[in-house]
């Protein structure tokens, strides 16, 4: 959700129960200011909570211009002083998919994870339990890494492509209709297009494409994965992520207000196909 | 006539510069003459300019005139090649300046024919072309064309004369629809040779200029109007205005344009009322809102006892508010006013507003409430369903007497469920989808639903009539899982600061009380309320105020004497205490014993390194007006705060318990093993001669005296063997 408007926008989400303090709401938007100020940001997002065993991790993120650029991340424990998260990778991803449970709330924590790694001293191959340490900040980059890319949203139409190729905010953006606010096929994931490139010709063919540049969410693995409700008697759409618990987007239609925030224990919901 | 042979003449030229397909016009004009060709001579020629167009589509001509008037209004914008025809105003060519002066008289005759049939508004030469229809129009548009091919670059000269012989405002309309075909035809064929070029290929421009033609021609939902319509009323009127730079007051112009355009009001038949469902949902919670009102003044005791039932749902709000969590403010006050509606149609004494339950389709507020002394509503319903069955297997049993064996399998006996007033039924659940919508009463818990509902892990979907299909089967639909899920998060999660209950003196009475923990208590009227930094920092002054639900399903133990087998086999619950007993002896159960009540959740057990709850301060700034958190992690949405005296429990989730792996569903019970091969299974050989010979022999020698009965016993066995 969109920093400026972080008061309207906890409203509209707190459908999910997901709110924020008095004060942490003061701090945030107070701090997000100076972080968009200093890190010199066209836009602040904020991003979510994981709540860990201790303390809750805040997470914002600054966007460029181009809003498909590469987003910064920052997480914070007080709300106020805010620390730059590294970029997420590859590697990072398979490295702390060995970590289960709960969140600590303490960057520094040390998970200790013992593998079995096969040595070669000569001829013999010995098996050696090696312990990894892995630290929980980059667990944390990891799987915010991971939900922007599975379940962070836009409605279709937010976002534009100018014909030099940079994603804009569309000014014009009025909201979706009524009609187009039940379908899963008017929103897009927040990223790169990743299946765009997949689709038939004629698939393409009724596509826009200054506004269908992203993937859809129609086609998400599993199917189901989506829960969208209309609350407050059509004047809200809410759509729940499945997958990862905790993510609610919020769009009010024929409005421009929308914006999605997490949440949650930062724990992937692997029991899906048995719950649905 | 000379006219038509110096247009010939120009026509050929330009033909020449186009490159058209000679073979190709030569075919098509001949299919052409007899729509075009009686108008006038100059259609034969014109024929093929048309011609590729209508061999790729017979309808081709309104088609083409459907597409090009839009290249005129795109055209500058869009920057297609053709050049538009506002251009040749601003710098006409030296070749149509010199054919203006035929094209004069000419072009007054073609107008007066066209006069009879521009009858017709505006619309309809705009709309026509995707119409199809209509060949008169069709044929005059065609002509109008045809003859403007020729003079394109001319045709905005020509208003000068045509002003002249036409001087009513009607006819200077008619005139403008004309010129608009006109524009739309000649624009056609600068759009010729290109579309000819690139006939092989898909005609993508046209596709694209049409789709922007339709686009245009979309009527605003507001005024009725537009776009198209009104660019070209507005260049109607800067070409008949003629100002200096028109570029700088195009806004001007568009909006006298826009003012004086006027619509008549059309009468429909019946005026529909939309019914969205905003309104019905505003509807149904107005009547949320009215109550207050409506209710008399002739009720003061009903009003006095409602206040006592209705808990402040705003004040804990408030509190829970601060601790990060809740609803919006005015969904929490909706659903206040829904408990107040529940708590004035209900005898009831005590309610209390439970918490949100996800669903994928709609969520369920929950309200838990106590009824007043007697008056629990009918309470026999289906529990009779698995007794029966028991009843209905051993009248069977008892019915047949064949020597046939019957199933020696009886199903593992029933748990009754608890009294409605103890146990897990101790309080009354309602819900509702929505505030304003009616509230459910939800059916008493089952030790079995709780039971099997441990074992399974699904989403809820807002309807409570849902089945619920899972692997070991669920006894119920979703009602029946949502009542069982409400009682395990109850009693995992409702809890309050050490002291504010403890166990009433009076309590003997309760006719289920076992003698390992009393199963009800009261407010402490001496509770001194205990300093928040102490509820924080120490769990042991939290204690659970509901009661244990047992591995057997129920809070008080249930001692199935006859045959409990091993119905605690299917007791390997996750849940906070592990039960080791098991009862060997098939008439004896050793009892199942939780944590009595008023526990502290210190004692609580954790899961895999996570502590069962999480507590911090809401403040960290004014720590001296903050109060207590408390969050569980075993059921996350479960949450309690306290300010020392007062505290309130909240759940808000899907109701669903946490569990750091992830979901396995429940091994297969094991299979039954077939009898052991014992000395009642297996058959011993067929009796061989020689044991026949040798029994024989020795029944002679014990038996002599009697031969004749041996001569018929050997008779017998002969005839057996016969047989």
């Amino acid at each position: 959700m969109d920093a400026e408007s972080l008061l309207l926008s906890l409203e509209l989400a707190s459908g999910s129960g997901q709110g924020l303090s008095p004060d942490r709401r003061a701090t945030l938007l107070t701090s997000l200011t100076l972080v968009k100020r200093d890190y010199r940001f066209d836009r602040v997002l904020f991003w979510g909570r994981i709540l860990g065993l201790v303390a809750d991790y805040y997470i914002a993120q600054g966007l460029s211009e181009d809003q498909l650029a590469p987003r910064k991340t920052l997480y914070s424990l007080n709300c106020m002083e805010w620390s730059l998260l590294p970029p997420a990778t590859e590697e990072m991803a398979t490295q702390t998919s060995v970590v289960k449970g709960r969140f600590m709330g303490d960057p520094s924590h040390e998970y200790e994870h013992t593998e079995v790694q096969k040595v070669n001293e000569g001829e013999k191959v010995f098996e050696e339990e090696v312990v990894v340490q892995i630290k929980e900040e980059t667990r944390l980059v990891s799987v915010i890494d991971q939900i922007d890319k599975a379940v962070a949203i836009v409605p279709r139409g937010a976002l534009f492509k100018t014909p030099f190729g940079s994603i804009n905010v569309n000014r014009t953006f009025e909201g979706l209709s009524l009609s187009e606010a039940k379908k899963l096929s008017s929103y897009f994931h927040f990223k790169e297009p990743v299946e765009l490139k997949n689709k038939t010709l004629l698939e393409k063919a009724d596509m826009d494409p200054s506004l269908d540049f992203m993937d859809s969410l129609e086609h998400d693995i599993p199917k189901g994965s989506w829960s969208i409700q209309m609350e407050r008697g059509n004047a809200l759409v809410v759509l729940r992520s499945l997958l990862w618990p905790g993510l609610t987007f919020y769009h009010a239609p024929r409005t421009k207000n929308y914006g999605y925030i997490y949440v949650g224990t930062g724990e992937k919901n692997t029991d899906l196909p048995f719950m649905l | 006539m000379e006219d038509s042979t110096t247009l010939k003449q120009e026509k050929e030229n330009q033909e020449l510069e186009e490159a058209g397909q000679p073979w190709e016009e030569m075919v098509t004009a001949s299919s052409q003459d007899p729509e075009s060709g009686l108008s006038e001579p100059p259609e034969v020629e014109q024929g093929p300019e048309a011609g590729p167009q209508t061999r790729s589509s017979p309808p081709g001509i309104p088609q083409s005139g459907a597409s090009t008037p839009v290249d005129d209004l795109t055209g500058p914008g869009a920057s297609t090649p053709p050049s538009p025809p506002q251009e040749p105003s601003s710098s006409p060519s030296p070749l149509a300046l010199a054919r203006q002066d035929f094209m004069a008289p000419w072009q007054s005759n073609k107008t007066t024919s066209v006069i009879s049939e521009a009858g017709t508004p505006p619309s309809d030469h705009l709309e026509q072309p995707s119409d199809k229809g209509e060949s008169t129009s069709h044929q005059t548009c065609q002509s109008e064309g045809n003859t403007f091919q020729l003079s394109q670059q001319t045709k905005c000269h020509l208003y000068g004369p045509r002003d002249v012989s036409y001087n009513n405002s009607k006819e200077k309309e008619l005139r403008f629809d004309i010129s608009q075909e006109k524009d739309s035809n000649s624009n056609y064929d600068l759009d010729q040779p290109e579309s000819g070029a690139s006939e092989m290929a898909p005609n993508m421009l046209e596709i694209a200029i049409q789709n922007a033609k339709a686009y245009l021609l979309k009527a605003s939902s507001k005024s009725g109007l537009n776009l198209y319509d009104h660019l070209s009323e507005m260049l109607t009127k800067v070409l008949d205005m003629r100002p200096e730079n028109p570029v700088d007051i195009i806004e001007n112009i568009s909006q006298d344009v826009k003012m004086a355009h006027f619509s008549k009001k059309l009468d429909t038949l019946q005026n529909e009322n939309e019914m969205l469902p905003t309104y019905e949902t505003a509807e149904k919670q107005k009547a949320l809102f009215l109550q207050g009102n409506l209710e008399g003044t002739d009720q003061e005791l009903e009003d006095e006892i409602t206040e006592h039932a209705l808990p402040n749902v705003m004040e804990s709000a408030f509190y829970f508010e601060q601790a990060g969590v809740g609803l919006g403010t005015d969904e929490t006050y909706r659903i206040f006013l829904a408990l107040k509606q529940l708590t004035d149609t209900h005898p009831i004494q005590k309610c209390r507003f439970w918490g949100k339950i996800l669903g994928l389709e709609m969520n369920y507020i929950v309200a838990e409430v106590e009824f007043r002394e007697g008056e629990d509503e009918e309470e026999v319903e289906e529990e009779d369903v698995p007794e029966e069955r028991d009843n209905g297997g051993s009248e069977a049993d008892e019915a047949d007497e064949d020597e046939l064996p019957r199933s020696f399998y009886k199903a593992p006996q029933a748990i009754p469920k608890e009294e409605s007033r103890t146990g897990a039924n101790k309080y009354v659940y309602f819900v509702c989808n929505e505030p304003g919508r009616t509230w459910v009463k939800l059916p008493a818990v089952t030790p079995a639903q709780i039971v099997i509902a441990r074992k399974i892990k699904k989403f809820f979907t807002g309807r409570l009539d849902t089945p619920i299909v899972s692997y070991p089967p669920f006894p119920g639909n979703e009602s029946n899982y949502l009542r069982a899920q409400i009682a395990r998060i109850s009693a995992g999660t409702h809890v309050s600061p050490l002291g504010f209950y403890h166990f009433g003196e009076e309590e003997g009475e309760e006719e289920e009380e076992i003698e390992g923990g009393r199963d009800s208590f009261e407010e402490n009227p001496d509770f001194e309320g205990i300093q928040v930094t102490d509820l924080v920092e120490s769990l042991s002054n939290w204690v659970h105020h509901v009661q244990h639900i047992l591995p057997q399903g129920r809070c008080n133990w249930f001692n199935p004497i006859q045959k409990s087998e091993e119905e605690e086999e299917e007791e390997e619950e996750e849940d906070e205490e592990k039960e080791d007993e098991k009862g060997e002896e098939p008439d004896y159960a050793e009892q199942e014993v939780g944590p009595p009540l008023l526990t502290p959740i210190s004692e609580d057990l954790e899961i895999q390194n996570t502590p069962p709850w999480t507590t911090r301060l809401s403040s960290n700034l004014i720590p001296q007006y903050a109060i207590a958190v408390l969050r569980s992690n075993l059921w996350p949405g479960a949450y309690a705060f306290s300010n020392g005296k007062k505290f309130e429990n909240f759940y808000i989730g899907w109701g669903h318990k946490y569990s750091p792996d992830s979901y396995t569903p429940p091994v297969p019970p094991p299979a039954y093993q077939e009898y052991p091969s014992g000395p009642e299974i297996t058959e011993m050989d067929d009796p061989s001669v020689e044991e026949e010979q040798a029994f024989r022999a020795a029944q002679e020698a014990t038996v002599n005296p009697t031969e004749e009965n041996e001569e018929t016993e050997e008779d017998e066995d002969e005839e057996d063997d016969y047989d």
